[in-house]
């Protein structure tokens, strides 16, 4: 379909830097905002689910659901309410995913204390909340920025879908190079998601190296 | 905005009833490119997985990959196989395939890592050679988290191939755009709702095949509740 | 000690960060402005918009650098959807101005009006248009949906205009954006009595389908550079079912002051289909910036 286009322009790439690098800063945003609150939403979602057990399985099994709806179609629909081509439409939907991610492993986190351990703490007279700071939280943390990297990652991929109702970062380079037999920018595209992504990564892995330096090199 | 009023609407159009737009029709084209995408991927990323995980070379960078090609979003892989292989089934098994194979790469390896060692020894013990102890011991072990791993890999696939659509193919994504480009939200909501009954079937048929394949001595141990969840995973379109 | 401390601070960076980040609506480095709707008062942004092809793209980039260059404030929203999704956001005033196409607006609004020429159709357009909402000047750029097809098409089944399908729509699958289908299906079959095997949604691809003859007949913009470098044959329209098409700003009133209207009305005079189609020249095959193109233009026909 290329019929003489090369593959790739580098002449563009090179005069488009800061536009690209335009474009990567929105989609961190409409990305990664999103992850953040998720976290903050899963936090005491998680807490609720392990002071009542019985709150998980459904709470698990409506974000099953919602997870498995196909993002652009969750987009279309919030149009009328978020208005179009906002961050709002893209980024609420994508805070419900990362929320969907994020509970599992946050709640993972909260029961990963061993009784005793609590127990003890309970002993040596600290409060609930301060136990939850001093002894819960930290314990929770390896578990919290695993589950924040698959959030992430899966964020990034899928805040670009956002270009088809008109915000979507990076994604704006696949449809505009699709329209006009364009490769340059699709290729550009890909390529800086996925670099956007390993370093959100990178910088996930250093945080739980500080947070949690005890936490090793486990299989996450 | 009656949610029921749309998916009525949606379900007596009578285009949707017969023809090439027509829900069975829609479905099956949908099933199609995902069961092509999962066989595909299935055979290139099981034995690898299989030689990853037994030998226990290489596991690092298996999950390198496969963090990496999560990463990578459909629709820019689905866009730019289009421009150059031009409209067809191979733009989007292409993306899919791409998409399927990572977690399966990841569950085999995983799976089969996971034999206890001593199992493998006491079967080299008795004479088995290494592909014997591989099929006949490690596979059966592993089959649980090979299974879901295939469980995630397909309801991700499910998801995504509705990006189809955007480059003029079938498959459910066909109501999902068609229904944007013209404001018909009966449409749209009925293509999502009809993916995430697919997702949701097929997450079922997984936890019975899982339950079957898991040797009865190890059914008591419960797989983790949430390892099925997609968390793991999620469409990239 | 320090690396609690340390901890700590991470800890606290990465929360704060949440809460700047959502406290602010997210720092948007490419918006100008709010997206809230326009209000009714000068000095307001004025929001382009432009529906989901290149020459859109291009013909906002055109109003929207027109609109700066007199000292009107713009935000730019590019690439949404199509007309059926830009409307009702031109409606609620979250857009303010649209590259429309007089003809295929008035469609829109009257399927059945048979108004012809365009000042039949600026006429009714001024008639049928809600409240709020208005044309400027036409200009005499015309780009058209068309019944295209292959060179080879044309001459085995002896094409040259539509009428020429009557008794051979049936075997033929027609190519085009989603919407193509719902707003023509019943065109076809009242002005020429048309009835096509089936319509496939090619989008952005329909040049290409018909190269490749997944479709025999497509929808392609009278001013897509594919028409020429494919060799492809854009069949005459005796019936008028495609109207005219003049590149026409619609707008909404409340958010554009008397300058605005001023700069795009210079717009429309200076724009005529030869001069666009090499625009787009430059845009689809050149591969060039439709902002760039646009910035051109405009300098060269002394408007910037």
């Amino acid at each position: 379909m290329l019929d003489g286009e090369p593959l790739i322009r580098w002449h563009w790439l090179g005069d488009h830097l800061g536009y690209l690098g335009g474009l990567t800063a929105d989609h961190a945003v409409i990305a990664l905002v999103p992850v953040l609150l998720g976290l903050l939403l899963a936090l005491p979602l998680g807490l609720a689910c392990t002071r009542f057990p019985r709150l998980y399985q459904p709470l698990a099994a409506v974000f099953n659901v919602v997870y498995a709806l196909p993002s652009l179609a969750v987009f279309v629909v919030l149009i009328p309410w978020t208005g179009l081509a906002t961050q709002a439409t893209v980024m609420l939907p994508l805070t419900f995913y990362a929320l969907a991610v994020l509970l599992p492993t946050t709640v993972d986190g909260l029961r990963a204390v061993p009784v005793s351990v609590r127990q003890a703490a309970t002993a040596m007279g600290y409060g609930p909340w301060r136990r939850l700071a001093a002894v819960e939280l930290p314990v929770a943390v390896p578990y919290l920025i695993a589950g924040l990297r698959v959030a992430a990652v899966s964020s990034i991929s899928l805040a670009a879908v956002g270009a088809l109702v008109g915000r979507g970062g990076l994604g704006y380079l696949f449809v505009d190079g699709f329209q006009r037999t364009f490769p340059t920018p699709i290729f550009a595209g890909i390529l800086l998601v996925a670099l956007l992504a390993l370093a959100v990564d990178l910088v996930l892995v250093l945080a739980r190296r500080v947070l949690a330096p005890w936490a090793g090199r486990t299989a996450r | 905005m009656n949610w029921f009023d749309w998916l009525n609407s949606f379900l007596s159009d009578p285009a949707h009833r017969s023809g090439p737009d027509s829900i069975a029709n829609r479905v099956l084209e949908h099933l199609a490119f995902s069961a092509e995408a999962l066989a595909l991927a299935a055979l290139v990323a099981v034995p690898l997985g299989l030689l990853i995980g037994y030998t226990g070379r290489g596991l690092f960078l298996t999950t390198a990959f496969a963090g990496v090609a999560r990463a990578l979003p459909t629709l820019g892989l689905v866009t730019l196989t289009v421009l150059l292989a031009g409209v067809g089934d191979v733009a989007v098994l292409v993306p899919l395939t791409a998409l399927a194979a990572p977690p399966l790469l990841v569950a085999a390896a995983e799976g089969v890592r996971g034999t206890d060692p001593d199992v493998r020894d006491a079967a080299r013990g008795i004479g088995l050679t290494h592909p014997q102890t591989l099929f006949q011991v490690c596979v059966p072990a592993a089959l649980p988290t090979m299974l879901a791993g295939a469980r995630t890999a397909a309801v991700q696939v499910i998801a995504t191939a509705t990006v189809a659509a955007y480059v003029g193919l079938g498959g459910l994504g066909r109501y999902v755009i068609d229904g944007l480009a013209t404001r018909n939200f009966p449409t749209t909501v009925g293509g999502a709702v009809l993916v995430v009954l697919l997702a949701v079937l097929v997450q079922l048929l997984f936890a019975l095949l899982i339950r079957f394949a898991s040797p009865p001595g190890t059914r008591t141990v419960r797989v983790d509740d949430h390892a099925g969840t997609p968390a793991l995973q999620k469409e990239s379109i | 000690m320090t690396t609690r401390l340390l901890r700590t601070a991470t800890a606290a960076v990465l929360l704060l960060g949440a809460a700047a980040c959502s406290s602010s609506g997210g720092g948007d480095p490419l918006a100008a402005g709010s997206s809230a709707p326009a209000s009714a008062a000068s000095g307001k942004t004025v929001v382009v918009g432009s529906a989901n092809f290149p020459e859109n793209v291009l013909l906002a980039s055109i109003y929207s650098q027109a609109l700066k260059a007199k000292g009107v404030k713009v935000e730019e929203k590019f690439n949404i959807g199509s007309r059926e999704v830009l409307y009702g956001q031109l409606q609620s005033g979250a857009l303010t101005v649209l590259p429309e196409y007089n003809g295929a607006l008035l469609g829109y609004l009257d399927a059945k009006s048979t108004a012809a020429g365009t000042t039949a159709v600026n006429a009714e357009l001024k008639a049928k248009l809600p409240a709020g909402l208005a044309i400027l000047d036409s200009s005499a750029a015309e780009d058209k949906d068309s019944l295209t097809v292959t060179q080879e098409t044309a001459d085995k089944l002896g094409l040259k205009s539509i009428a020429d399908l009557a008794g051979k729509a049936q075997d033929l699958a027609v190519g085009g954006p989603p919407e193509f289908k719902s707003r023509r299906e019943q065109q076809f079959k009242d002005a020429y009595g048309l009835t096509f095997k089936e319509w496939k949604p090619t989008g952005d691809t329909t040049a290409n389908a018909l190269k490749d003859n997944t479709v025999q007949l497509g929808n392609v913009f009278t001013t897509d550079p594919k028409i020429v470098q494919l060799k492809l044959v854009s069949l005459a329209d005796p019936k008028n079912v495609f109207s005219v098409q003049n590149v026409t700003p619609l707008v909404n009133q409340a958010g554009l002051d008397a300058t605005g209207t001023a700069a795009l009305n210079a717009v429309s005079a200076k724009l005529d289909t030869a001069g666009l189609t090499a625009l787009m020249k430059r845009v689809a095959i050149d591969k060039e910036d439709p902002a760039a193109v646009a910035k051109d233009w405009l300098k060269s026909s002394g408007l910037s």
